[in-house]
């Protein structure tokens, strides 16, 4: 209990870290929201003096970082300039709508890996494995821009699937159930495209890790007790390989919110991605570092959230830590 | 130190990749800027190899586009006045390198008639030119960016590894900290922070540090990990007692054995970095217009038109695939071989 509560003590430390070095890059910054607001010839010197005061731009960077870190406290994450609202409410709201994507596309990308890893493991040689292996090379060199695109393309040419969006217009007022699905067929496309992306790179850890689990003496030593091949498989190797394998998972947990960025933007998915964007694009400066900080708790949680598992699943690191 | 015979035969095809961006001039036969309005949106060339006379020619030849007498915004071969494709052809200067001026490319045809291989954009510029002049940003903003990461990894690894104690901590902790940070949020944080439009070189220039400076993370973790166990090995313990000082056991005797750990992680850094510039360049925070990047170039794509319509500026998208292509075998061939020597 004490490691985990070290591990945990020290992932705080990070984000205070993290949040610190953003403060540093906002500083280092040329440039404020208010440097579009001043290219208005309507609005006033005074009134700007004003926004000025009230944004709290013209106090010193120790100042505002202490501010920044009471309004962490109530929960807010400073305020927006463009939406003139606190943030946490925005930054909640798109990341429910990144989650749901992210979340099930890693659902199913694992689903997938899972069964595909453990049979190229155990036919290593042979027409299946080469393949596999050529598919995952050809997959994991294809950029997520172009495959987006790609899935874009067909689905405006086949009109298969919605081009981009979340819902239709003609969903808004129907019943809940049919709300679903239709936010299930939009989900399709960039859900797709992120579980081709990360597809290769699982499939790839897995069969590693199922291998040197296969290739241990103990398994050698199962097969010639004559134990079925399904269960060396699934009761002895995997058990063996999982200590990567769940390391692995908490780094998939940890970039949840960082992984579909891009598809997002290109797929127009409201999610945090085309947040972000506009906000960089506006130079909404607390909307950046929240969306920054959001991902690095998500991360820094999902690194703990692994070694929390790892901690339950290997008797070997508790009682290495414990001693 | 050896890296085989698969790891050479791609290294020198990497090589070749990134010498050839460096002759970009050379290569494309038009400059990256040159519009032609009268051309928007062409097909790629034709090449012909039998003449209107049914003969065969080994030497191809290309047809004078004009406009289509019925449907705007086509272009049909006028027969009458197709010309050969000529190897290093005088054409429009250019410089390679930046000092050394030339007119010669290594093909073209006489103007009028145009060479455009994969047809033309909506300024009328080549887009075959302004893909290998985009290869140039796009290849090496990934190579410097991936050396000066490596550079800063090396150093703070060997030093922290070598010296542990309070040194060890501190980069450990800093380490910890860069490996926390979602490191695409972290590259678009900083980007955002910068001027949204400054010159095409600056945007290099920034886009290198940026990710040199956020991505030292994961190689200094591994050098150090090399160094822990390197330097109780029984030569360099030896090198001390005979009275070696700490940089020359970290030069000679350290530095050699992160070698195979070095090559493998620029392999494995290259594409990702070539990606982060092309997905910021796409996004519209990196190399702006005229000049081209694999990135900007395939931004154009987000139009409806230009998707659905002119296939060929999917062009950047897919030359991606054979580079990543090529890295990610050279990657899988140093690993298989340091695995194998270690």
């Amino acid at each position: 209990m004490r490691y985990l509560g070290l591990r945990f003590l020290q992932s705080c430390l990070l984000l205070m870290g993290v949040s610190v070095l953003s403060f540093l890059f906002v500083e280092a910054a040329p440039g404020n929201f208010l440097d579009e607001v001043r290219l208005n010839p309507q609005i006033s010197s005074q009134t700007l003096a004003r926004l000025r005061e009230q944004y709290g731009m013209d106090q010193p960077l120790a100042a505002r970082y202490v501010h920044w870190l009471h309004s962490v406290a109530r929960g807010e994450l400073g305020f927006s300039f463009a939406y003139n609202s606190p943030v946490a409410p925005l930054l909640l709201s798109r990341a429910r709508i990144t989650l749901l994507l992210t979340g099930s596309a890693m659902l199913i990308s694992w689903l997938i890996a899972l069964p595909w890893g453990i049979v190229t493991a155990e036919k290593r040689t042979g027409w299946f494995d080469s393949g596999s292996s050529f598919v995952t090379a050809l997959l994991l060199a294809t950029p997520d821009v172009t495959l987006a695109l790609g899935l874009l393309l067909f689905a405006i040419r086949t009109n298969r699937l919605p081009a981009g969006g979340m819902m239709s217009l003609a969903a808004e007022n129907q019943s809940q159930w049919l709300q679903i699905k239709d936010i299930a067929i939009h989900l399709l496309g960039p859900l797709l495209v992120l579980v081709l992306v990360s597809l290769p790179t699982l499939v790839r850890h897995i069969r590693a890790a199922m291998i040197d689990a296969l290739e241990s003496p103990c398994v050698r030593a199962a097969r010639a007790h004559g134990i079925a091949r399904s269960r060396i498989l699934l009761r002895h190797a995997l058990p063996m390989a999982s200590n990567p394998l769940i390391s692995l998972f908490g780094l998939y947990l940890g970039s949840l919110l960082s992984a579909s960025l891009l598809v997002e933007v290109v797929m127009s998915w409201p999610g945090l991605g085309p947040f972000l964007l506009e906000a960089i694009l506006a130079r909404d400066v607390y909307v950046i570092i929240g969306t920054v900080m959001f991902a690095s708790l998500f991360l820094v949680g999902g690194m703990l959230l692994g070694d929390v598992f790892l901690f339950i699943a290997d008797p070997r690191i508790r009682t290495e830590r414990l001693a | 130190m050896r890296v085989g015979k698969k790891a050479t035969t791609l290294l020198l095809l990497v090589a070749a990749l990134h010498i050839s961006a460096l002759f970009a001039g050379f290569i494309a036969p038009y400059d990256f800027a040159k519009q032609d309005r009268d051309l928007i949106y062409a097909a790629p060339s034709r090449l012909h190899f039998v003449d209107s006379t049914g003969r065969w020619h080994w030497r191809p030849s290309v047809c004078l586009l004009a406009d289509h007498s019925e449907i705007f915004g086509r272009y049909e071969e006028d027969p009458q006045k197709c010309l050969p494709v000529k190897l290093l052809v005088r054409g429009s200067p250019y410089k390679v390198f930046g000092m050394f001026s030339s007119s010669r490319h290594l093909f073209g045809v006489e103007p009028p008639t145009k060479i455009a291989l994969l047809g033309s954009d909506g300024y009328g510029r080549d887009v075959f030119s302004r893909l290998v002049y985009g290869s140039q940003l796009s290849l090496f903003s990934g190579l410097l960016a991936m050396a000066l990461s490596l550079l800063f990894g090396a150093l703070l690894g060997i030093a922290a590894g070598y010296y542990g104690g309070w040194l060890d901590a501190l980069v450990m902790r800093c380490l910890d900290l860069f490996l926390a940070l979602p490191w695409l949020y972290l590259l678009f944080a900083i980007r955002a922070f910068l001027p949204l439009h400054i010159s095409p070189g600056r945007v290099f220039v920034l886009l290198i540090a940026v990710i040199g400076l956020v991505g030292w993370a994961r190689p200094a973790r591994l050098i150090r990990g090399v160094v822990l166990s390197g330097k109780e090995r029984g030569y360099v313990l030896a090198a001390r007692g005979f009275g070696a000082s700490n940089f020359y056991l970290m030069r000679r005797h350290l530095l050699p054995q992160t070698y195979s750990v070095l090559l493998t992680q620029a392999a494995l850094l290259i594409p990702q970095y070539i990606l982060a510039e092309v997905t910021l360049s796409f996004l519209g925070l990196g190399v702006g217009e005229p000049a081209p990047s694999w990135g900007n170039m395939l931004s154009t794509i987000q139009q409806y038109d230009v998707m659905i319509s002119y296939w060929w500026m999917w062009a950047p998208g897919f030359v991606l695939i054979p580079v990543f292509f090529i890295y990610q075998l050279l990657g899988s061939a140093l690993q298989a071989r340091a695995d194998y020597s270690v």
